[in-house]
């Protein structure tokens, strides 16, 4: 590709990384999250509410120093994880990679919730008069009527992650080739004189990417409820 | 195998205080909206747990509040049809019939399935999605679907009422092939007195949270003390008779215990047993044989019982051949003809009084 240099398709490359990787990643908990959420009865609900939809209220800054304080090498979480599984996040790209996940935690979650709420427990209930227990009436009821949800939380948390700037850059810099994801290589070429046009490029790639995302979520979404509907 | 039940609970001001056994055939919780039907229902299937009581079928303990025992819902092997279907919207037909399949330790063979789509007349509806069926083809395939799980009692939760007239006439015949061909227990909740005279066996009539009357279905119905709870319109009597011939100008003539009666063509064929509902609004009491009258069918009647009455209107039990039936007068005529305990008089009713709806096939030997 020579429309592209090296650098920015380095950046390009690492932010489809990253936000594959921290979308993935943190869907397994989301779903979790989610459930406990929309259908769970227990104290501190308010809580972990909270704590969720945290990084959508916090500036994206903050978020990335409180990430640096725990998971930085001298954090405790980050301490705790060199030692053992000798996992370093700071300044690498799976802390951007954190970091992305973080700050789109809230929309997956949200997502997803939502599409719990609009599961009919009456058809939870008559799963298991036809004798299926609360783990099969999950997998075989409750999980595929939640999938149009599941599917628009992640590309939903995708397209985040891809445009997520200010948590990254303060917990993992914008090392080029480690750390620097497309929206920390726009800002940086914006920083030097004739890097206008590099900066465009990079602008209608992400622009493209998105598109894609909101493209790909619609089909996906009305495939799911297609099959659902019926004809 | 029988289900006995007993149970007490409690939503608010209203409390729920009932206990009856459920023998074989379809056992009819009859009652008006509010009455604890649906509460009822949920305790047996294991999705409510009642404030106390128990619930047991043939040997198995579901449910005892003193023992602390509570069988899951998914371990009590009872099929249930609920008011609105409750299909599963992602699966095809066919997968929902098969679901409860792959929870049994032997799934219905393919016979099976067969026998029970055949019984539904839902074989075309196989490969389409929930969302592409009518209201009664869904109850059909929802009835399907809990008849293949194998269950030992079949609990149906007013399963016509969210249908209109056309749909419920569609599967009441179902309905009374089930009751005839498959060898379990029925729990029928239903509000609608002509669903009760049509299918059920025996009936526990409920009111206000407790059992007002209990027994078989003939008895139960002819109670001129269950009135409040039938309804002024729809209250009657059920009585058997049999399909004696077809005329040609479109009657079906019936013979009953106290002669014969004529009503418009139903589809039976000669000798067919039924069960016949006649409103007590639509019987006319005269003291001689009419003649000159439009009327068709007169019977021979004995006045039985005049009820105690302050208002316009009157109940009164007559016998007529081995049956009771139920009539409702004015006052006025009650004086005016003077009826009284014992008082020989003949029973006038139009034939064209019975409808298809009203009349319902005599189970075989259980």
């Amino acid at each position: 590709m020579d429309w592209l240099t090296a650098q920015e398709w380095a950046a390009l490359t690492l932010s489809l990384k990253v936000s594959l990787a921290a979308t993935l990643l943190s869907l397994p908990l989301g779903i979790l999250v989610a459930l406990a959420l929309a259908r769970g009865r227990f104290p501190g609900k308010v809580v972990l509410n909270g704590l969720v939809h945290l990084p959508l209220i916090l500036p994206p800054v903050a978020t990335g120093y409180i990430l640096l304080l725990t998971f930085g090498r001298k954090g405790p979480v980050g301490r705790f994880l060199e030692e053992t599984f000798g996992i370093v996040l700071a300044f690498r790209w799976t802390g951007a990679a954190l970091a992305a996940a973080v700050m789109a935690f809230p929309l997956m979650v949200r997502a997803i919730r939502l599409s719990i709420e609009a599961v009919d427990p009456r058809i939870e209930e008559a799963a298991s008069t036809l004798g299926a227990s609360r783990v099969a009436v999950f997998l075989t009821i409750t999980l595929p009527l939640m999938l149009p949800g599941i599917l628009a939380g992640s590309i939903l948390a995708f397209a985040k992650a891809m445009g997520e700037f200010g948590a990254t850059i303060t917990f993992v810099s914008a090392i080029p080739g480690e750390t620097e994801t497309l929206p920390s290589a726009i800002y940086s070429l914006l920083q030097v004189p004739g890097g206008d046009a590099a900066a465009l490029r990079l602008v209608m790639i992400s622009v493209a990417v998105s598109v894609l995302a909101l493209v790909a979520s619609e089909v996906m979404a009305a495939r799911t409820a297609h099959r659902i509907r019926g004809q | 195998m029988s289900l006995a039940v007993r149970l007490h609970h409690a939503f608010g001001p209203f409390r729920l205080d009932v206990a009856f056994s459920a023998p074989h055939g379809i056992t009819a919780l009859f009652g008006r909206s509010g009455t604890g039907k649906t509460t009822i229902i949920n305790a047996i299937a294991g999705l409510l747990r009642p404030a106390s009581g128990r619930i047991s079928l043939g040997d198995t303990l579901l449910f005892d509040s003193e023992r602390r025992h509570f069988l899951p819902p998914h371990r009590r092997g009872i099929g249930t049809v609920f008011q609105e279907g409750r299909l599963f919207p992602h699966l095809s037909v066919r997968k929902n019939l098969v679901y409860a399949g792959r929870f049994l330790a032997h799934p219905p063979p393919p016979d099976d399935i067969d026998r029970v789509v055949d019984l539904l007349g839902i074989g075309h509806l196989m490969q389409r999605q929930p969302a592409a069926l009518s209201g009664g083809e869904k109850q059909r395939v929802a009835i399907g679907r809990a008849l293949l799980s194998q269950p030992r009692l079949l609990l149906m939760d007013e399963p016509l009422a969210s249908l209109d007239e056309a749909r419920k006439s569609e599967i009441l015949p179902f309905l009374q092939r089930l009751r005839d061909e498959v060898a379990i227990p029925i729990v029928y909740v239903t509000h609608s007195v002509s669903e009760v005279a049509r299918l059920a066996t025996t009936i526990i009539a409920l009111s206000d949270g407790r059992v007002a009357r209990a027994g078989p279905a003939a008895e139960v119905l002819a109670d001129p003390d269950l009135f409040p709870l039938m309804g002024r319109q729809e209250a009657g009597a059920i009585i058997p008779g049999r399909v004696v011939g077809h005329h040609d100008d479109g009657l079906t003539e019936v013979a009953v215990s106290g002669g014969r009666l004529l009503m418009p063509r139903i589809t039976a064929a000669p000798g067919t047993e039924l069960r016949l509902r006649i409103r007590a609004r639509d019987i006319t009491l005269s003291l001689t044989p009419l003649t000159g009258i439009s009327a068709l069918n007169c019977l021979p009647v004995t006045i039985r019982k005049v009820g105690a009455s302050d208002g316009p209107i009157v109940d009164i039990a007559i016998r007529c051949g081995q049956d009771d039936l139920l009539v409702r007068l004015t006052r006025r005529s009650v004086g005016h003809l003077q009826l009284t305990p014992g008082t020989a008089c003949f029973a006038i009713l139009k034939a064209i009084s019975f409808s298809q709806r009203d009349i319902g096939l005599v189970p075989g030997p259980p």
